[in-house]
C-alpha cells in the first residue's frame, strides 16, 4: 500500500497534509483499497465546526460505509466537490484527491497523529 | 423458462386486451369537464397492452425465478430466515381477522385485542419486559421507537443534557443510523481481540452526557456478551439506559432474557425470531418492550384488559404518541401469536438450541478451509475472515457469487465491518443435518476451485438468468425506469 511521505496519518486510516494553519484531509492507500469501489461521498459545509476524532463525512462503497473522522479539531474552509459526481476519484489517487480543507483548531493536537513511517510501521503490524 | 428475460412492454400489441367490458349504459361525461383543465395529463397513457394469458406466463415465469427459504437453503446472517410454517397463514386468513377494520368499535373485534394483548404479554415473558407496543414496522422502526423512549425518559426527568448514544463497532448498521434519526450523537466503542466489547472502552465513552447504550447480544460475530451485567450497571450508573437490538434473540429464546440482562427497552424481528416472512414477502413487525419506568412514554395507544373486556387506551398524556397509524401490522402479529403458541415454551427453547447446535455444527465443518474464531462457541449464527490459503485475488464476494451456482442463497457477506472478508452465515434451527453438511460441501469444493481454478470464481455466476453484474456501474449510474 502507497504511503506519501511528509503526511500526518491516523490509525482510522485518515491522512493530513499541513499548509500553514490550514489543512488537507484525506484517506490512505489502504483505506480505499479495504473499502473497495467507492460510489457516494457525504461531505459537510463550509465553516462546520468538528472536534478531533469526530466524524465529518461519510463514504459508502459497495461493500460498506465508514465515516471519516477528523484527525485534529478544526473548522471547514472548503470541500472537494468534484467527489459528489465522481466518488471514484478517491479510488483512483487518494493522496491527490482531498476529501476537505480545515483551520486547524489547535496545532499541538497534530503532534498527536502519526508520521508516514509510523502509519508504515503501523500497518505492518497492527493490520 | 429459467431464461424467461422480457419485460411485459415486449408482449404487448396494440388492441390487445384482457378483458371485454359490457356496453356502456350510463351517459359518457368527458373528463374535462369533471377536472379543471390545469390538473390533467397531456400525456398519452403507456401501458402494456396483453392477454390474459400473456400476463398470467409473463409472471409466473418471474416468479419461478424467485428463491426464497420455502425453495432453498437461505443462511443470511442476522436475517434468521427460518422456514415459515403455513399454519400462520392459515390462522391469519381467518375470515374474524381478514374481514375487520381498525375503526370498527372495540366491542366488535374483542378477539383481535385479545390477541394483541396476549401477545404482548408472551413477548414480555420471553424479553422479560413489562409491557409491549405492537405498532414498529419492523426491526429499524422499533429501535427508533425505543430511543424516542429513551429521549422522553431522560426529557421527562428535565435532564436534556444527554445527547450521545454508545454504540459498539461490531453493530448492526441500523443503530447508528436511529441514533442520529432520533436526534442523538453516537460515540463508538472498539471490540476486544475475542470480538465482545472492550469494557475499558465502554468505560472511556460514559458521562453525564450519555442517554444510553444499543447492543446486541448476543453481537453480529455469533458472541454472547457475557460481561452484560457489569455493562449494564456501568451505564446505569452514569445515569444512562440499555437498549436491546433483539435481531440476534433467536439464539436466546426460553435460555436468558434481555430485562434479566439490564436492558430497559427491547425490540423484537417478528420477521426473524416469530417465524414470518421478510422483505417482499413481508411486512415485517417489531414490537417494542420497556420496563415499568418507560410505561408512561409507551405509544398510544395501548391495548389493556379490564375483568374481561379488551380496550385501547388513548389515555396517557406522557406518551410519545403514535408511531405508526391504526395497531401496527396486525396480521403479522397474528402469525407470531401462532408461532408462539404452536411452539410452547419448550418449543421455543428448543429451536434456540438446534439453532446454536446448527451454527456450530456448520463453523465446524468449514474450519479447516475457511479462517474461523479458534475455539469459540458461537450462538445462532458466526462469521468467517474469508478463505485459508487462497489465491490472493480470490474474494469473499467471488465466493458468495460461486454459491448461487451450487443452488445456495449466500451468506452475508462484508458484516460485520470489524471481520476482513466476512462471511456470515446463519442456518437457523429448520435446516436438517443433510442440508448442513451438504452445504458445507459445497463451500469446501468452492474452497478447492479457489485453489485450482480460481476463474471459475471471479466470473461466477454461470448458472443464473443474470450472471455477475456491474454492482459499482449500478451504485454510480443506476437506472431507475424502463426506457423503450
Amino acid at each position: 500500500m502507497k504511503v506519501v511521505k511528509g503526511l500526518y496519518y491516523t490509525e482510522d486510516h485518515e491522512w493530513l497534509k499541513v499548509d500553514g494553519d490550514e489543512a488537507y484531509i484525506g484517506l490512505s492507500d489502504y483505506a480505499q483499497d479495504a473499502l473497495g469501489d467507492i460510489v457516494y461521498v457525504d461531505l459537510p459545509e463550509e465553516d462546520d465546526e468538528f472536534d478531533k476524532e469526530e466524524g465529518f463525512a461519510a463514504v459508502e462503497s459497495v461493500k460498506a460505509a465508514a465515516d471519516v473522522y477528523m484527525p485534529v479539531g478544526g473548522t471547514i474552509t472548503a470541500i472537494n466537490e468534484d467527489l459528489f459526481d465522481n466518488p471514484e476519484l478517491l479510488n483512483e489517487d487518494p493522496y491527490e484527491n482531498w476529501i476537505v480543507k480545515i483551520d486547524i483548531a489547535d496545532k499541538d493536537e497534530l503532534d498527536e497523529l502519526m508520521t508516514s513511517e509510523e502509519y508504515e510501521k503501523f500497518l505492518d503490524e497492527e493490520v | 423458462m429459467r431464461k424467461y428475460n422480457k419485460l411485459i412492454f415486449e408482449l404487448s400489441k396494440p388492441g390487445r386486451t384482457a378483458y371485454r367490458l359490457p356496453e356502456n349504459d350510463v351517459e359518457e361525461i368527458a373528463v374535462e369537464e369533471l377536472i379543471p383543465a390545469e390538473y390533467l395529463n397531456d400525456d398519452e397513457l403507456d401501458l402494456p397492452e396483453v392477454s390474459e394469458v400473456d400476463i398470467i406466463r409473463h409472471y409466473t415465469n418471474l416468479s419461478n425465478k424467485n428463491f426464497g427459504v420455502d425453495t432453498g437453503f437461505y443462511p443470511l446472517g442476522s436475517c434468521t430466515m427460518k422456514y415459515n410454517p403455513k399454519v400462520n397463514e392459515d390462522m391469519a386468513g381467518l375470515e374474524g381477522f381478514v374481514n375487520i377494520h381498525p375503526l370498527q368499535p372495540e366491542e366488535t373485534v374483542q378477539g383481535a385485542l385479545r390477541l394483541m394483548y396476549e401477545l404482548d404479554q408472551a413477548l414480555c415473558e420471553i424479553a422479560g419486559m413489562d409491557k409491549m407496543t405492537l405498532q414498529p414496522a419492523a426491526g429499524a422502526h422499533g429501535e427508533l421507537t425505543g430511543l424516542t423512549l429513551i429521549k422522553a425518559y431522560h426529557e421527562n426527568r428535565g435532564d436534556t443534557n444527554r445527547t450521545k448514544i454508545i454504540i459498539p463497532d461490531s453493530a448492526h448498521g441500523t443503530n447508528p443510523a436511529t441514533a442520529i434519526m432520533a436526534g442523538f450523537d453516537t460515540i463508538e466503542i472498539k471490540s476486544t481481540e475475542e470480538g465482545i466489547v472492550d469494557i475499558e472502552s465502554l468505560k472511556a465513552a460514559l458521562s453525564d452526557e450519555v442517554a444510553g447504550l444499543m447492543l446486541t447480544n448476543p453481537n453480529t460475530l455469533g458472541l454472547f456478551e457475557k460481561n452484560i451485567r457489569e455493562m449494564a450497571d456501568l451505564v446505569h450508573e452514569c445515569g444512562g439506559l440499555l437498549y436491546y437490538d433483539g435481531a440476534n434473540a433467536n439464539a436466546i429464546l426460553g435460555k436468558a432474557r434481555p430485562g434479566d440482562m439490564g436492558f430497559d427497552v427491547v425490540h423484537f424481528n417478528i420477521h426473524k425470531t416469530f417465524s414470518t416472512p421478510h422483505g417482499g414477502g413481508g411486512p415485517g413487525s417489531g414490537p417494542v418492550g420497556v420496563k415499568d419506568i418507560l410505561l408512561d412514554f409507551l405509544p398510544t395507544p395501548t391495548v389493556e384488559k379490564d375483568g374481561d373486556r379488551y380496550y385501547l387506551d388513548y389515555d396517557r398524556p406522557k406518551s410519545v404518541g403514535r408511531m405508526k397509524d391504526f395497531h401496527g401490522h396486525f396480521n403479522v402479529l397474528v402469525k407470531a401469536y401462532t408461532y408462539i403458541l404452536t411452539m410452547g415454551r419448550d418449543g421455543l427453547e428448543r429451536a434456540s438450541e438446534w439453532a446454536v447446535l446448527n451454527a456450530n455444527y456448520l463453523a465446524h465443518k468449514l474450519k479447516d478451509h475457511y479462517n474461523v474464531q479458534e475455539d469459540a462457541i458461537f450462538k445462532h449464527e458466526f462469521v468467517l475472515a474469508g478463505l485459508k490459503d487462497a489465491l490472493s485475488e480470490v474474494t469473499t464476494l467471488d465466493v458468495a457469487k460461486r454459491l448461487l451456482d451450487y443452488g445456495y442463497h449466500p451468506p452475508t457477506v462484508y458484516f460485520p465491518l470489524i471481520v476482513n472478508e466476512a462471511i456470515m452465515p446463519e442456518p437457523t434451527e429448520t435446516e436438517s443435518v443433510e442440508t448442513l453438511e451438504e452445504f458445507a460441501e459445497a463451500l469446501i469444493k468452492i474452497a478447492e476451485e479457489a485453489k485450482e481454478d480460481p476463474e471459475i470464481l471471479k466470473e461466477a455466476p454461470h448458472e443464473t438468468p443474470v450472471r455477475r453484474v456491474n454492482e459499482t456501474q449500478a451504485a454510480r449510474n443506476p437506472i431507475l425506469k424502463y426506457e423503450g
